[in-house]
């Protein structure tokens, strides 16, 4: 299942929930201010590393450069709207608000 | 010069068949960023071949389609956008009844391609196709 997160981890724990309840093979997708997650360096860093282990982690790109974030934690792939869908095509969804 | 032309081609991606889609939209427009998310996800979806079968708005969702809105010039109309995803591609674009009520929202106020229904419509939008992608806050 693809697990879509938009909230950013300074200002809720959806991440964290969503990390308990990952399988592993789950995709997980920050979008919106979800991508602050993934930029390079910050204390989410380790979290998404750990991740990075078991499950592939993306993140949208034109949320990405609206936050000007350019450098993101290593491993973690950024897609468009296209690689949006094609995650969709893919697996069911659980968006978490 | 001359150009040279391939030979043949090889089909590198994987061809997925078409996908239905439902989606959810919870948050009104311009304040939040899910309803931008959730058009430009539909029009991504609607350009990769899928079926894009309808929009059901939600909670302050419901909004997104009142025909009033006149943002200035060089924003977007997020109303005549979803009217006109409506129109061109045939996505449903509903309005849940008792958010809409709570609102003002009545058939006086929503575009054309909109339509006021209940939330039974969610759940028969949940049933009929392939996926269901929620956007909100």
């Amino acid at each position: 299942m693809l697990h879509t997160i938009n909230k950013s981890p300074f200002e809720s724990n959806t991440l964290e929930t969503c990390i308990r309840f990952l399988q592993p093979g789950d995709p997980l997708l920050f979008i919106e201010d979800g991508v602050y997650a993934v930029q390079a360096g910050n204390k989410f860093s380790d979290l998404v590393n750990s991740t990075l282990q078991n499950n592939p982690v993306y993140a949208l790109q034109p949320d990405l450069e609206a936050r000007g974030i350019s450098s993101t934690t290593e491993g973690v792939k950024s897609v468009d709207y296209e690689g949006f869908v094609e995650l969709v095509e893919e697996h069911q969804v659980n968006s978490w608000l | 010069m001359r150009l040279s032309t391939p030979s043949c081609f090889y089909i590198t991606r994987t061809i997925v068949s078409t996908v239905n889609i439902g989606i959810l939209l919870k948050e009104g427009p311009y304040n939040h960023q899910a309803s931008d998310t959730a058009f430009k996800f539909a029009e991504a979806a609607i350009k990769k071949g899928h079926k894009v079968d309808a929009v059901f708005l939600y909670n302050d969702g419901v909004t997104n389609v009142t025909k009033h809105m006149d943002p200035p010039q060089d924003d977007r109309d997020i109303a005549k956008r979803w009217n006109e995803l409506g129109e061109k591609h045939g996505v449903g674009v509903l309005a849940c009844i008792a958010a809409s009520k709570r609102r003002g929202i009545s058939d006086d106020v929503i575009i054309e391609k909109g339509e006021i229904t209940g939330l039974g419509t969610l759940t028969d939008i949940a049933i009929r196709n392939d996926r269901l992608v929620t956007f909100g806050d």
